[in-house]
Formats: structure tokens, sequence, C-alpha cells
């Protein structure tokens, strides 16, 4: 993996005339995990969508920039909501999906390592049908890890688990994730104050920044501060709608 | 046994039935509509006969089949890679679809001859709309998140066909196969009827015109048997080898 970029998105976004959200700023910090909280239709995930360089259906009007100055094309490691995983092929060849995509090699080395760091020796040749949707999702994460990218971009992808699952999902990303530039869109302020060291609030067009808890990353489930200030944050949330 | 064969099974008596009653009522001539015992009877006597003719048909069928399956993925294949190839082509396809079958088969039979070729060429162009556009219907329809995806991972264009698009797509082709599996025996019998020398479609028109009427009836059965098995088989077939795309 090459050193991980700091990401600055400043602009506005349009959608079907309607104001998405105004001139705003937001900062990705190099190495950090940062959150964009707001509810459905707020724009989160058309930001999103723009750092990743896929299509958005709202007119957006502003930069896009690493603090390196490089393209982020190609620098990028995507996680949606869904786990995206190819019914057909086994759970080794969906892991693997990035390089044979691309026609490039994959060392088995690196493909058992990282099937291995997330608990899915058992599973390797399954097909997806026959997994559970944690595991699922864990494929998901494998799939994203071995793509070993420095910026990772993940979009809601934790809301469709049980809340058991969600928790492990959440320190088992926390912990493969660490060190890269993530950016988490999420609607859940649990699941922001927990991973995240920065906060961002997307509401009525625009993005506010929020207190945040000071690393180490995950919290533990029960963590005082971290319930104190998810809390407030839902305040907040309900307060500006 | 499986109750579509039993179904099929019961259909049939019933029809053998309904058939002998009519003909004992109304003691409609046997060149007319003869009963199925002498129909039975006539299948026994010919037998080598239309199996010799069977074998034709059955050759021309499979023929066009393949060739007309073959056909339609690449053209299918080919609009998905190159826009340009669909904006010149698909008019053309969906113009070929607009004249009737049965006006072609003379010019057909003209240009290839009485052999087996025209027969084939017949079966393969009324196969080739439908599984070409039940293919393409399906590369269209890849999941957005998968394309996501891809987009993300700097797919190249044709693995991003192979690896995900195709076999998206499979479902619809699989569907596209099974019409193709009923309508190649009406393009095959099609052109034997227009002009040939051998196949059902021959031997019908060639009993028919011989007041041999009870052998037709033997040939038309025959041939209805052959498109009914043709499709349990690919049907078959199709559930055995591409169950884990049909399970998406």
């Amino acid at each position: 993996m090459s050193v991980s970029p700091e990401i600055l998105v400043t602009g506005l976004a349009h959608l079907g005339g309607k104001m998405l959200f105004d001139r705003l700023t937001l900062q990705l910090k190099q190495g950090e995990w940062t959150a964009l909280l707001g509810p459905s239709g707020s724009g989160k995930s058309t930001l999103l969508r723009l750092i990743a360089g896929l299509p958005v259906v709202a007119e957006f009007d502003g930069t896009i920039q690493a603090n390196d100055q490089h393209s982020l094309s190609g620098r990028i490691g995507y996680m949606a909501q869904q786990d995206l995983l190819l019914e057909w092929a086994s759970v080794k060849d969906n892991i693997a999906l990035g390089s044979r995509l691309r026609g490039e090699a994959c060392p088995p080395e690196t493909l058992a390592g990282i099937i291995d760091a997330v608990g899915l020796a058992d599973q390797a040749d399954k097909r997806p049908c026959q997994l559970s949707g944690g595991q699922r999702q864990r494929v998901a994460l494998a799939r994203t890890l071995l793509e070993d990218k420095p910026v990772i971009l993940l979009d809601e992808p934790f809301s469709a688990l049980d809340a058991r699952t969600r928790a492990d999902m959440q320190e088992l990303a926390a912990s493969h994730l660490d060190g890269r530039t993530v950016l988490l869109v999420t609607h859940d302020p649990a699941e922001a104050v927990r991973l995240c060291q920065r906060i961002y609030l997307l509401q009525d067009t625009h993005l506010l920044e929020t207190d945040a808890l000071s690393p180490p990353f995950p919290k533990a489930v029960d963590d005082g501060d971290a319930l104190a200030l998810q809390a407030t944050i839902l305040m907040q949330i309900r307060a500006g709608s | 046994m499986n109750s579509a064969i039993k179904s099929g099974i019961a259909a049939l008596i019933g029809l053998v039935v309904i058939w002998q009653l009519i003909v004992s009522v109304t003691a409609v001539p046997r060149f007319i509509l003869p009963s199925p015992y002498l129909v039975g009877l006539s299948f026994i006597e010919n037998f080598e006969l239309i199996a010799e003719h069977t074998f034709i048909t059955l050759s021309e069928i499979i023929a066009g089949l393949a060739i007309g399956v073959a056909l339609g993925i690449i053209t299918a294949l080919q609009f998905e890679i190159s826009p340009t190839a669909k904006f010149f082509l698909k008019p053309v396809l969906i113009f070929s679809q607009a004249i009737p079958v049965f006006a072609l088969a003379p010019v057909l039979t003209l240009w290839l001859g009485y052999g087996m070729i025209s027969k084939v060429t017949m079966a393969v162009l009324i196969i080739y709309f439908p599984v070409t556009s039940a293919c393409h219907d399906g590369l269209t329809r890849t999941p957005s998140g998968l394309l996501d995806l891809a987009h993300v991972m700097h797919a190249k264009p044709l693995r991003l066909l192979f690896l995900i698009k195709l076999p998206c797509a499979m479902p619809n082709l699989l569907s596209g196969i099974r019409l193709a599996a009923v309508y190649a025996p009406i393009g095959a019998v099609i052109g034997e009827w227009v002009g040939s020398s051998q196949g059902l479609g021959y031997l019908m028109l060639l009993a028919n015109g011989r007041v041999k009427t009870d052998l037709m009836f033997a040939a038309l059965f025959t041939l209805g048997f052959l498109s009914m098995s043709l499709y349990g088989l690919i049907t078959l077939w199709i559930k055995l080898a591409f169950k884990r795309f049909e399970t998406q």
C-alpha cells in the first residue's frame, strides 16, 4: 500500500434545480477515519460517489483533491451496503475479484493470508449463498483488503447486519483498515462515534463538524464517553430536522 | 414420476380417446381423419422411413440451434462491446424479424438449394433474434452496484463483460435458449415444406399428396414428440449445467 493521502472536497451540488449541498469543505485527514452522518437523501452518498469517481445524478461544481497532487483514481477501495458478491463464484474468487477484473495475478499466499485474517479459512471454496449475512460482509471486507488501497470509502457497509454481527464487523474493519484514509458514510451516530476520529453531519444542505473522541478506536460498545457523545449527536440531528 | 410428464401422458390419453370418439361417432372417411389405431399402425409399418426422415430433421434442428444460439450470443456481446455495431446492426436485426420467415423460405431454397443448408439457415433465422434479444437484454441489466465496484477496481472492459455482465445475463440468455428450442423445429419444417426431398416436413407433404393421411399424422406426431423431447432435454441440461447462474 502506498502512503495514504489527505483528501479535500470543496464545492456545491444541485439535484434537479434543487440545492443538494451548498458550498462545503470536507477534509479527510491522512490515515484517519472520518464519518459522514446525515439523513437519507442528504447527499452523503453523492459525496462518497464523487470521491470514488463514480457517476452521480446530481450536478457537482467543485474540486476533489489529494494533498500529494496525484489523482485518486486507482487508489480507492470501496465497500457498499450490499455485499455485491458474485453468486456464481466461490468465496475465494469473489475476494480476488479486483485482480481478476484487471487481469493481474493474485499471489496465493496473500489471498490465503487475508482469507485467514477475516476468519473465512473454512469457507474459501463455498459459494456466497452458503454463507450468513455476516460472513458475506466479511467476504466483501476481504475483497476490499486484498485491493490494498490507501483510501477506503465505506457506504453504510454494516447497516444491513444484525446488532451483534455489526459490532463484530466494525471491530474487524477498524483493525484491518487502520492507518488508511477512510470515509464512512452512515446514518448511525453510534457507529460514527465508535470508529471515527472526525465526524461530519450533512444536514439541510450544510456540512457541520461535531465533536468526536480521541484514539484509540474502535471504542468498546459500553464506553461511557461514546454512549454520551452518540446521544448528543442524535439530539443535534433531531434538532436540525 | 415428474408431474409434468404425468400431466403430459394424461393429456395424450385424453386426446386419443376424444379423437377415437370423433372418428367412431361421425364415421368420417379415413383419408380425412384416420383413427388413432390406423395412425399407430402406419407408424409401425413405416418405422424405418419415419426414422430416416426424423434423423434428417433432427440434424437440421440441432445444427440450426447450435449456430443460431452461437450467433445470437456473439451479436449480443458485440452490441455490448461496440455502440457503433449496435447502432448499425440493431435496425437490421429488427427488420429481419419484420419479414415473415415463410416469405424468405423460397428465396433461401433458390439460393442455397434443396439440401440441408437452406433448412438450417431457416432455423438459424428464426431463433437468432430471440437469442440475441434475450442475451442483450440481460447484458444491459447488470446491477449498478456491481458496475460501481468494477469501475472503482479499474476493470478491463472485456473482463467485466465475461466475469460479471455475461454471468448476470445468464438467466435471460437461458430463457432465450429455451425459446429457441421451441422455434428451431418450426424453422426447419417450414424450410422442408417449401422445397426438399427429405425430412419430416417433406414426408408430411408427400403423404398428404398421396392421400396417406395416416402416415401424415404419424409424421406429425413424431415431429411433435421430437420437439417436446428436445425442449425437455435442453431444459434439463440448463437446470443441471447452469444451476449456479439461475439462483441470482
